[in-house]
């Protein structure tokens, strides 16, 4: 009685590559699609109102799929459903102009964050939700399947295998979930091997995985976003990474964890092989890493501090470095790194105890946001990383730790024995301009009522954060047993922003003898000696020296 | 005002002091450059540690005055004049620059 078919996918994927079949001709051998032919291939291949997956990510891009797409016919191709990680580049957005796109699931949009906010007022893109990585990566499994997938590799072979060399990032995720619900793979590739007088280093896609290549007719863009020059850090940013690293790192035994991608982060990790050194921390703490591969953390890999590092993707200038350091990084039988995103996304998530990164700003409750009005952002992996894991059941010593201290004294579920991440906001109470971090309303309400968004796009709720680190001290939000000893603890490390100068001095004196705000001085730590001495290194060619010469960086970094 | 560099706010704090410092070397920390400041340390006589700053960011009285005040709590010197020549920089670096300055005073 079921005479319903039960195979319509397969049908209209064979039906898509017949139609690219005969519109390319003799521009298509096997599975390798001429450069020139490209636009036929989507306007071919798409149908109106598909759900594509265009990878793009905060480092690589397939950034010649992304032109090819914007220069396809709008009467032919139009109301994409466009699922992708980032929206970095113009096209992202040129598509929803002319109308060959029209609605969008994504993560992060990044430089096109301002133009984003004003094609959705103007109602030209219609926005389905804002997600972390890993939940967009979740939906390609269950109702954001991608019909076609638009993809960037390093090279192919004739079969369509491809590798992606350093900068796997988002692809393998994009592309099972693509392959293997009937859609169709494209894949953008900065070179070709014939299989014979040079065959891939290795396979990262399998080429039955892969419907089609094009050649580029230039590399696909990589962003290096985790570089940072030593020689831009402050002597205050010094004094926190001291404060970090002595009084939360060797506090709890932190063995295991993840960095942000600013200048606070950097500092910590270039006063690991100093500072950290001279308090007998090597092998006690930061032994494990779900990081990029960020040329600051060099001079600590090189000191034996380092076991092993997962990595979202990979870092310009660092491939000589990380092959010749397989110990530490994973690498595929070439010997170049295998990024996956996915991947580390979950472990930063579920295998390390502490997050520590940065905030633009931070409300009375703890809650951060980096949203900024007139501009719809995301948040990208940050969330997760920045969140306690739920379902952990694993025990670490640190994990174990920062539970107890939440827990002690409470009754009910609340006192019921289990761990917490760590979740460590580390900021400076004023950014440039004079602008204070600590405020009592996040701008995140009144983009929310801007954009008409369903909840305020706060980045890491204050029920996560466990401590805030500025240069004023620390304050630990898992000792306190009340909302207005949050906010007291808050205001306690806020200094002289407004927030900060309305604290009541008494409440703090007893937070500070309690433990809950812990000042420099609290930590045995002598603000003088803050110094950039402490840098393991203090340029861009200190990390070359300390890489042996192995670490590259690109040419906008080198100074010397 | 006549000396201030147009755009520049000049400020003034005294504060009663505890601890008299008598003759000292001047003391000079930091750079005048953006983000930073400089402090000069000098003996004054009397009995006030008076506070001078010129500063580039207009507007932010009742934070200096907040610093310099906390500041003075650490350290209630009597008998000095600090001068302080200011880019913009934020209340963390102005602290670190000041205890700085106190530690070359006292070493």
């Amino acid at each position: 009685m079921n005479r319903r078919a039960w195979n319509t996918k397969a049908i209209d994927r064979a039906d898509r590559l017949t139609r690219a079949r005969e519109a390319l001709g003799a521009r298509l051998a096997g599975k390798v699609v001429a450069t020139e032919a490209v636009v036929d291939l989507l306007q071919a291949v798409l149908a109106p109102g598909d759900r594509v997956c265009l990878e793009g990510n905060n480092q690589k891009q397939a950034d010649f799929l992304a032109q090819a797409l914007a220069r396809l016919d709008p009467q032919r191709v139009n109301g994409l459903h466009m699922v992708q990680s980032v929206l970095a580049l113009p096209e992202h957005l040129d598509v929803f102009e002319t109308g060959i796109a029209s609605r969008l699931d994504f993560s992060f949009s990044g430089p096109q964050g301002g133009r984003l906010a004003k094609l959705v007022s103007a109602n030209r893109i219609e926005i389905g939700a804002i997600h972390t990585y890993l939940e967009l990566f979740a939906r390609y499994f269950v109702d954001l399947t991608p019909k076609v997938a638009l993809i960037a590799a390093q090279a192919a072979d004739a079969q369509g295998n491809l590798y992606t060399g350093p900068n796997t990032e988002d692809t393998p995720a994009i592309v099972e979930a693509t392959a293997f619900s009937g859609g169709i793979v494209i894949a953008q590739v900065n070179e070709m091997v014939d299989g014979r007088s040079a065959a891939l280093p290795r396979v990262d896609i399998p080429a039955d995985w892969v419907d089609f290549v094009v050649p580029a007719p230039r590399a696909h863009f990589i962003e290096p976003l985790f570089t940072r020059d030593p020689a831009q850090i402050s002597e205050i940013q010094v004094l926190m990474a001291m404060m970090a690293i002595k009084g939360i790192y060797a506090e709890y035994g932190v063995q295991r964890l993840n960095h942000g991608i600013g200048f606070d982060t950097a500092a910590i990790e270039l006063l690991l092989p100093t500072y950290g050194e001279s308090l007998g921390l090597r092998g006690k703490i930061c032994r494990h890493w779900a990081l990029n591969p960020h040329p600051a953390l060099i001079p600590a890999i090189e000191a034996g501090w380092v076991e092993s590092i997962h990595s979202f993707g990979s870092e310009l200038g660092m491939e000589d470095y990380i092959r010749a350091r397989p110990d530490v990084f994973f690498t595929g039988v070439d010997g170049s790194l295998r990024s996956n995103r996915a991947f580390c996304q979950a472990a930063g998530h579920y295998a390390c105890d502490l997050f520590i990164g940065s905030t633009l700003q931070i409300d009375l409750d703890g809650n951060s946001s980096t949203a900024t009005l007139g501009r719809i952002a995301g948040f990208g992996g940050a969330p997760n990383m920045g969140a306690d894991a739920r379902g952990r059941r694993h025990g670490s010593a640190a994990w174990l730790k920062a539970g107890r201290e939440a827990r002690t004294g409470r009754s009910g579920a609340a006192a019921t024995p289990r761990g917490q991440k760590l979740v460590v906001q580390i900021v400076e109470t004023f950014r440039e301009h004079m602008e204070p971090v600590f405020v009592e309303r996040l701008d995140a309400w009144t983009l929310q009522e801007q954009a008409g968004m369903e909840l305020p796009p706060v980045m890491i709720y204050g029920d996560d954060v466990t401590h805030i680190l500025t240069e004023e001290g620390i304050a630990n939000l898992l000792l306190c047993r009340s909302d207005e000893e949050r906010e007291q603890a808050i205001r306690a490390v806020a200094g002289y922003t407004a927030v900060g100068l309305a604290r009541d001095r008494a409440m703090v004196e007893n937070l500070r003898d309690r433990g809950i705000v812990r000042r420099p001085e609290d930590l045995g730590i002598d603000a003088r000696l803050a110094t950039r001495n402490l840098l393991a290194a203090r340029s861009m060619h200190d990390l070359v020296r300390a890489s042996g010469g192995l670490y590259a960086p690109p040419r906008r970094f080198r100074n010397w | 005002m006549s000396d201030i560099t147009p755009g520049l706010e000049a400020l003034d704090f005294s504060f009663a002091g505890r601890l008299p410092v008598g003759t000292f070397d001047p003391v000079l920390v930091g750079v005048v450059g953006s983000g930073n400041l400089e402090v000069l340390l000098e003996p004054a006589g009397g009995s006030e540690c008076h506070v001078h700053v010129e500063t580039s960011a207009r507007g932010f009285g009742p934070i200096w005055e907040a610093v310099a005040r906390d500041f003075h709590a650490r350290h209630p010197l009597a008998g000095v004049r600090i001068s302080i020549s200011d880019m913009g920089a934020t209340p963390a670096v102005v602290s670190l620059r000041l205890e700085q300055a106190v530690s070359e005073l006292t070493s």
